[in-house]
């Protein structure tokens, strides 16, 4: 499992891509793509996102 | 408008910190590429736009019509509880910018200079070879590479060309804010010429809410909170607004996000080929979350020192090593102080923040966050002020006391 990424609630702001810890996230410009191979599944950048768009599931 | 092969440096993101460094480098004759993501300069904001005097003073910046839109003459900050201190002067004491406008005039000083700035073009790697990094940059569709001896990297938090290059920039949960805002019109209901601040956990945990005016009714009405909280920042902006009659049925015109490094401050800020500058190096204001002066700053003493790697053609860690100090001499020991002040913050509890809003003066608020109490004014807030209170008295022993900074929660 990775985290996903809902492109209609996020803002492009680059908070999440700051904090993950494996660099499993890149922003490109408006579109945000997350690496399902690199995530570890840890949550940082659910507790970052100022609108809540990103999820893990458990 | 093409890119060439080499460039004596690049600089990733054309943010306040790349145009700074930017218009300084181009101005020495020194052949600059600047790159940013962005289809355009200063959009979208991650920013409330608040600049204060200081900042055009130390970096001898005139305000210009165009995009220093509101003068500033004070702030009000608010308890819960709704009781407020307030300082407002006569004169101006900063402004709140339209940045947009400011960042593109950087962009066209530096492009006057010599800059080449290049919009939509994504650096996706970075490695060095033969004492030079090759940047991969994506645009339009194509892959291309530049070489260059140094890459000053001022792309904002999320600072991956430096992690490309073996630096570890990477944002600390604990010591990030998560920013939220709407840019409003149709607002009413507070002083245009002051920046208001709402404290209380329930309101903006670990934070604040901010009213920053600018001209006609308009506002940056936004949020910054700690970054491990449960619900979102915009989760705490939006129940605040609903309960704000001079807000309530405003207009939203812009909405903004971002996240803030308020503290995790970096040991070391380059490496072999690489300087970094601006938020990508966590030069933030921890207390509140303030950066595009520190970003100018940061990105000038960039340049100061690409410049000088530049003349001598030397680019190794070791050469580039005077920036970290340099950059703490200069800023970095006054922002570690006021880290202190944040973290003592962060121990208030509501009826706190209501007590001292109704004992403590505006200058004894500022003295408290700048770390600049002297011990006549640490005795005299003991003494008379806080006495009543055993909690704040605890708090404030330790604060006053301890100078490596308060423990981590
Ligand atoms: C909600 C909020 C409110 C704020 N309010 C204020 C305020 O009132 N006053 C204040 O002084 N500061 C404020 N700040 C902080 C301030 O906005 C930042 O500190 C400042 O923008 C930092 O400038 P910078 O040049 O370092 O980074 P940025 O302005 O973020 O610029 C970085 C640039 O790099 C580009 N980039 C990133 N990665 C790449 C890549 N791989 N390739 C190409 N380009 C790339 C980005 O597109 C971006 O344009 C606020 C921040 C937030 C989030
Ligand atoms: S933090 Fe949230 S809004 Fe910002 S880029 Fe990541 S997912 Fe999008
Ligand atoms: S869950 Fe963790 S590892 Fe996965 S993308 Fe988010 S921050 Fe990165």
């Amino acid at each position: 499992m990775a985290a996903k990424n809902n492109f209609e609630k996020c803002l492009y702001c680059g908070g999440c891509v700051g904090v993950c810890p494996v660099q499993a996230i890149t922003l490109k410009d408006t579109r945000l793509i997350i690496d399902p191979k690199k995530c570890i599944n840890c949550g940082a950048c659910v507790s970052i996102c100022p609108v809540g768009a990103n999820k893990v599931e458990k | 408008m093409e890119m060439k092969d080499n460039y004596d440096v690049v600089i990733v993101g054309a943010g306040p910190a790349g145009l700074a460094a930017g218009i300084d480098l181009a101005k020495e004759d020194v052949n600059v590429l600047i790159l940013d993501r962005k289809q355009e300069i200063g959009c979208p904001k991650r920013c409330a736009e608040g600049l204060g005097l200081g900042w055009f003073n130390r970096l001898e910046l005139k305000p210009k019509k165009e995009w220093a839109v509101q003068p500033i003459h004070g702030a009000a900050l608010y308890a819960p509880n709704g009781e407020g201190v307030q300082m407002k002067r006569k004169e101006v004491m900063g402004y709140v910018l339209e940045r947009k406008m400011f960042e593109k005039d950087m962009a066209i000083q530096a492009a006057k200079a010599g800059a080449k700035i290049l919009l939509k073009h994504q650096v996706i790697s970075a490695k060095r070879e033969d004492g030079e990094v090759i940047l991969t940059v994506e645009a339009d569709n194509q892959t291309r590479t530049v070489r260059t001896p140094l890459v000053v990297a001022c792309d904002g938090v999320d600072s991956l060309t430096a992690k490309m290059l073996g630096l570890n920039t990477k944002l600390d949960l604990n010591e990030t804010d998560a920013g939220y805002q709407y840019e409003m019109t149709g607002v009413s209901g507070y002083d245009e010429h002051l920046l208001h601040l709402y404290f209380g956990t329930d309101i903006a945990p670990r934070g604040y809410v901010w009213i920053f005016p600018k001209r006609n009714g308009t506002a940056n009405v936004g949020i910054g909170i700690g970054a491990y909280e449960e619900k979102t920042a915009k989760y705490y902006l939006d129940k605040w607004i609903s309960e704000q009659d001079g807000l309530a049925n405003g207009s939203i015109i812009e909405v903004n996000a971002g996240a803030i490094p308020v503290g995790g401050f970096l040991d070391k800020m380059e490496a072999d080929n690489l300087i970094v500058a601006g938020d990508a190096g966590h030069m933030v204001d921890p207390i509140h979350g303030g950066g595009i002066g520190i970003a100018l700053e940061g990105g000038r003493l960039a340049a100061k020192h690409a410049l000088k790697a530049i003349k001598s053609e030397k680019y190794s860690n070791e050469d580039l090593e005077a920036y970290t100090p340099d950059w703490y001499n200069t800023r970095g020991n006054e922002l570690k102080k006021r880290l202190k002040g944040r973290h003592l913050l962060e121990q208030l509890k509501d009826d706190d923040f209501n007590y001292l809003a109704g004992s403590i003066t505006m200058d004894e608020a500022l003295k408290i966050g700048n770390g600049a109490l002297t011990k006549k004014d640490k005795l005299l807030l003991l003494s008379k002020k806080l006495v009543t209170r055993p909690g704040l008295v605890k708090i404030f022993m330790k604060y006053m006391k301890d100078d490596s900074g308060m423990p981590k929660k």
